[in-house]
């Protein structure tokens, strides 16, 4: 593969352009939407990415900035104020809606490290999430836990990605359109997230990360970088939030819980933090295998005629094993980034290194 | 006209005052040494000077204010520290650490040859550029810390306890490498528990106790000093 790096890359081209018919004739439209939600789900955690796994900024309250873009695409694009916008003006102003939040959860939290951001962050989300849920009075802005229903599908070029096309003979339902819109923006948050990793701002994250008070005594501006790392992240939750709310075509509080904010985290910390193909695939293994354990309902059901043990419930045992087995055996994550597997793996040496370097008088 | 002018500095932490109005000269091209016992306010006065610890006071770098302005901007204006504890970054590595001593400089030129340079004066730092900086020794850690500061080109070096927990030979080593670059002509302003070594090197020393500077003057006398003997030298 490495000596055809075009072949490769032409093959992944096409897997991914087929990937919907393959998973729809193979395992029923329904899995398309779950495919849909993975490639959402991939979103989230590449923005979550920028700012745990690249700065370093431990953040629990990430799904507000998902609340956010979302209900500003439901305010500009539903029955409810009676604003239908196009979608390339919603988006765009819903991410950044959510980057301007992140700047102002950036900025009392400048001082807090580890624990303490962790505990600010969860509140931040919380409050977003409490203030969508009471906003129906006196002045309904979000109509509170009943959500927001009836919310414009994207539509480009007055082709409705809410309802199936039909091209060629072909019928493209609309999670089929769905996955094609999100999979160009997944592609273009993936140029993004690598161009940054590998900028001088990313490398003033990573710097940032390792040492604050040795970062800016290098001369970097760590309060302007902390909030560009909480600020790009947000934008990309944002972005996520807008198409999750154009899909659904229905928000409610309830999909943006701290749960939300544990999940999108342990997709990162599964995968691997700081490194993009790790974070993919742990956003596809968090997303599809609680899909997938659906079915052992179905089966309890088929071979001793009765559900014994709840699929819900399961899920949530196996999620549990599968972190702390993870914990155990591969730390750094499934497919960690440079950094982190050289640092797990070559803690052995650092004593045999000390004796060498004190009886060594000639370096 | 000194290079560092500092006046008054004071430096508290809530209500505890750790440097009580000082005064420090550093003249260009000087290697100037601040020792002390644990505690003294030496570490607290290089973080004031270097803009990390809110001081009060008046900071000149060749007439320039630099009290006042953030630490980022501090380090844009010329100053290096090499903080307490290294502060490599150690899930980078040696390279990339290097890399970063010269984020506020544009010029790829100049930063390949000091790069070079860096790698010449700390052969082993060549060896290991491919190693994360968190799996050196601590001696190799120390000489990563110089390197990184001195790739920012700066006009002057702050240097916060280069010995501290470092075996003797190890101790010998950096402090032989920090007579080298001062011989190079880098100005240096070097925090040291241990006044013998910290005099032997430098010109000129200031004596801190308690956050107030009780002697200075030339290392050579300082170190004749009976006072400094007894309470530094330990004889």
């Amino acid at each position: 593969m490495r000596e055809r790096p075009r072949l490769a890359l032409a093959l992944l081209a096409v897997l991914l352009a087929a990937l919907p018919f393959l998973i729809g004739t193979g395992l029923g439209n329904s899995w398309v939407r779950v495919l849909d939600f993975v490639l959402l789900y991939v979103l989230l955690a590449l923005g979550l990415n920028i700012v745990v796994g690249y700065a370093g900024l431990l953040d629990l309250g990430y799904i507000a900035f998902y609340a956010l873009g979302a209900y500003l695409y439901a305010w500009l694009a539903s029955p409810h104020f009676g604003l239908h916008l196009p979608f390339w003006m919603v988006l765009p102003l819903g991410a950044a809606l959510a980057g301007v939040f992140g700047v102002l959860l950036g900025a009392p939290t400048l001082r807090l490290r580890g624990d303490y951001l962790a505990i600010v962050t969860l509140g931040f989300g919380e409050i977003i999430r409490i203030f969508m849920n009471n906003l129906n009075a006196p002045f309904n802005l979000t109509n509170g836990p009943q959500g927001m229903n009836l919310i414009d599908p994207v539509s480009i070029g007055g082709v409705s990605l809410g309802k199936s096309l039909e091209v060629a003979g072909i019928t493209l339902p609309s999670t089929y359109l769905y996955y094609y819109l999100f999979l160009a923006a997944t592609l273009l948050v993936i140029v993004v997230a690598m161009r940054l990793q590998h900028s001088r701002v990313g490398r003033a994250w990573a710097a940032l990360r390792e040492d604050e008070i040795a970062a800016a005594a290098m001369g970097i501006n760590t309060r302007n970088v902390k909030l560009l790392a909480f600020a790009m992240g947000a934008t990309f939750g944002g972005l996520a939030g807008g198409l999750f709310a154009a899909f659904q075509g229905f928000i409610s509080p309830e999909s943006f819980t701290l749960w939300e904010s544990i999940l999108v985290l342990c997709m990162i910390v599964l995968g691997g933090m700081g490194n993009i193909p790790g974070v993919i695939l742990g956003a596809v293994l968090l997303t599809v295998i609680p899909e997938a354990l659906r079915y052992i309902g179905d089966l309890q059901r088929a071979t001793l005629g009765q559900v014994v043990v709840d699929p819900a419930d399961l899920r949530m045992l196996l999620f549990g094993v599968a972190l702390v087995a993870m914990m155990l055996f591969r730390p750094a994550g499934l497919l960690p980034s440079r950094q982190r597997k050289r640092e797990f793996s070559a803690q052995d040496g650092v004593a045999e290194q000390e004796q060498a370097s004190l009886y060594d008088t000639k370096a | 006209m000194s290079l560092l002018s500092v006046h008054g500095l004071k430096v508290a932490y809530g209500g505890i005052q750790a440097v009580r109005g000082i005064d420090i000269e550093v003249a260009e091209g000087e290697l100037v040494c601040l020792i002390g016992a644990n505690g003294a306010g030496k570490s607290s006065t290089l973080k004031g000077i270097m803009g990390l610890a809110h001081p009060r006071g008046e900071v000149l770098l060749a007439g320039e204010r630099l009290h006042k302005l953030p630490t980022h901007a501090i380090a844009a204006r010329g100053l290096a520290l090499v903080p307490e504890g290294r502060g490599v970054f150690g899930r980078l590595t040696v390279a990339e650490n290097l890399d970063m001593g010269a984020y506020a400089r544009r010029d790829r030129a100049g930063i390949q040859a000091d790069l070079a340079r860096a790698y010449d004066l700390f052969p082993r730092l060549a060896e290991r550029r491919a190693q994360l900086a968190g799996t050196l020794s601590g001696g190799e850690q120390q000489m990563l810390a110089i390197a990184r500061a001195l790739m920012g080109r700066p006009r002057l070096l702050l240097l916060d306890e280069p010995s501290m927990g470092l075996a003797p030979l190890m101790v010998r080593k950096i402090y032989e490498t920090i007579a080298m670059i001062a011989a190079e002509g880098v100005t240096l302003l070097l925090v040291e528990q241990n006044a013998h070594l910290a005099l032997k090197v430098s010109q000129r020393a200031y004596v801190m106790e308690s956050g107030e500077i009780t002697l200075s003057g030339a290392s050579a006398e300082l170190a004749a000093n009976p006072r400094v003997r007894a309470a530094y030298l330990g004889e």
